[in-house]
């Protein structure tokens, strides 16, 4: 569903991903992990089309994002994406009712009865229907992202791309988080690719996972895979420990 | 020192270029359709509607400040008859365009930029992207429009309510008969006076908006970031503002 190809990116001199090659396939979740600054966010806005590849090329679900042109040409390609943003990325003017059918009253030519249908499935589902006329800033931040979530799944996403989900939650908040990423997989059959430093928690929605340090892929495998890796660098990022080759930057 | 002039001469021209670039995509997409009329409506709300107030305040006693000055001045002469067209001219030609802009770029366009730069770092101008909205469609060109339209539209308010606070203080306090500020006002004022005044306030809407919407978009990141962008859309604005009042003024007196 995703095939990144080889891909690099640089700002500057500071060479932010080096030759990074990762296929997402149908159905299947991918954890994309490692320290800060590596370039996961990067590479999920490589992803998105938002920022262009040096080299290499990213194929959404056989079209290549990397070749458009245009953002017209990106938009109907990432009309297959559903994102969640760290900070939930709500629209600050508009309800909690008017951000999740953002996307289908802004992009589509639906009418107001289909796309109140289709709304009412999702906030079901996310059991958001107490916060419908709330306004983003009077949410915490575990119901913000549980919106980001809805306003994504409105659009039945092909591929849903979550990065850090559960940054600034505590442990509760955040293990919900990741449940409710696993009930929505299973409900929305997406491909999904999860941006996170949160070790072991992402294992739990992850078939993959994909350690990402010094701008390249150090190890892919499954969660247990990565737990009895005898790569250093990876058994120091599970393990939190202070000394072996990563280096605090 | 020669390399750092160098390299300060290309980094404007880059930041102008982009600034085009910008414009230039702004504009194309005006003429895309759906149309989002009910943006357009917020917008002439939030630049208009809510700057109404002060632009009459201030039209009001910029008017009654003339009055006093040209009833001053035109007295050593023996000439006070023509305070009237004096307040009228100096308010349609020049004082009401430039201070109504001045005052929008002040009160609604340093909030467009501290908004858009909010929306930037709080990744909502991503969020319309990786929902296949065009940022430039949904967030720029309503805030364009509206500046095309309300600020000519403020601008009026500005000229009649400067008129009126003069006419208060000529015939009310400074004893100038009501017949008299009015017949020398409208034989001095053609309609070419009120053309330039509205030609003018049209270009300034589009400096503000554009101004205003681009630094906005081009906010650093952080608090410092949009502060910074904010300061900039205002000086930046307020000074293109009096620098293309000239070049205007100068073309439309050679025609």
């Amino acid at each position: 569903m995703i095939s990144i190809q080889n891909v690099s990116k640089s700002f500057g001199m500071q060479h932010v991903l080096r030759n990074v090659s990762l296929e997402i396939n149908d159905n299947e979740t991918v954890a994309v992990v490692g320290p800060s600054g590596v370039g996961k966010s990067v590479l999920l806005k490589l992803i998105m089309g938002i920022f262009a590849v040096d080299h290499g090329q990213i194929l959404i679900a056989g079209d290549n994002i990397t070749t458009a042109r245009s953002e017209a040409e990106k938009n109907v390609i990432r009309s297959k994406m559903g994102i969640l943003f760290q900070s939930a990325a709500l629209f600050d003017s508009l309800n909690v009712y008017q951000n999740i059918t953002f996307p289908l009253v802004e992009r589509t030519g639906y009418a107001m009865a289909e796309i109140q249908e289709r709304a009412q499935e999702v906030i079901k589902s996310l059991s958001l229907q107490r916060y419908l006329k709330s306004l983003p800033q009077e949410l915490s931040i575990g119901i913000r992202k549980r919106v980001g979530i809805a306003r994504a799944l409105i659009c039945e996403p092909k591929i849903f791309l979550f990065d850090e989900p559960n940054t600034g939650l505590d442990p509760i908040d955040g293990r919900e988080v990741y449940d409710l990423i696993t009930e929505c997989q299973k409900s929305w059959k997406f491909a999904g690719m999860v941006i996170s430093h949160e070790i072991p928690e992402v294992f739990q929605v992850s078939d993959r996972v994909a350690m990402l340090l010094n701008g390249q892929i150090e190890q892919v495998g499954t969660p247990e895979e990565l737990i009895s890796s005898t790569n250093p660098a990876v058994q120091q990022f599970i393990q939190g420990k202070i000394d072996g080759p990563i280096k605090i930057q | 020192m020669i390399a750092n002039f160098g390299k300060w001469i290309l980094d404007n021209l880059e930041a102008w270029g982009r600034a085009v670039i910008f414009i230039s995509q702004t504009i194309v997409a005006c003429f895309k359709i759906p149309f989002r009329f009910n943006l357009f409506m917020t917008q002439m709300y939030q630049i208009g509607v809510n700057s109404t107030l002060v632009i009459a305040l201030i039209g009001l006693f910029t008017g009654a400040v003339l009055a006093v000055q040209a009833e001053y001045t035109l007295s050593q002469f023996g000439a006070t008859a023509y305070t009237g067209s004096a307040v009228a001219l100096s308010l349609i030609r020049e004082l009401g365009p430039v201070l109504t802009a001045l005052m929008i770029i002040g009160r609604a366009g340093s909030a467009i930029t501290a908004e858009i730069g909010i929306m930037k770092i709080t990744e909502q101008v991503d969020a319309l992207r990786s929902m296949a909205v065009d940022p430039i469609r949904y967030l720029m060109v309503p805030r364009l429009l509206a500046g095309l339209v309300a600020v000519p539209m403020l601008t009026g308010i500005f000229i009649v309510v400067g008129i009126f606070g003069g006419y208060v203080v000529s015939v009310g306090l400074l004893g100038l008969a009501s017949g008299t500020y009015i017949n020398v006002m409208t034989d001095a004022v053609t309609s070419f006076d009120v053309y330039s005044g509205f030609i003018k306030s049209f270009f300034f809407g589009f400096i503000f908006a554009w101004v205003a919407c681009y630094k906005g978009f081009t906010s650093g990141f952080g608090a410092v970031g949009v502060n910074k962008a904010t300061t900039q859309s205002v000086v930046t604005a307020s000074v293109a503002v009096l620098v293309i009042d000239y070049f205007i003024t100068t073309f439309l007196t050679q025609i």
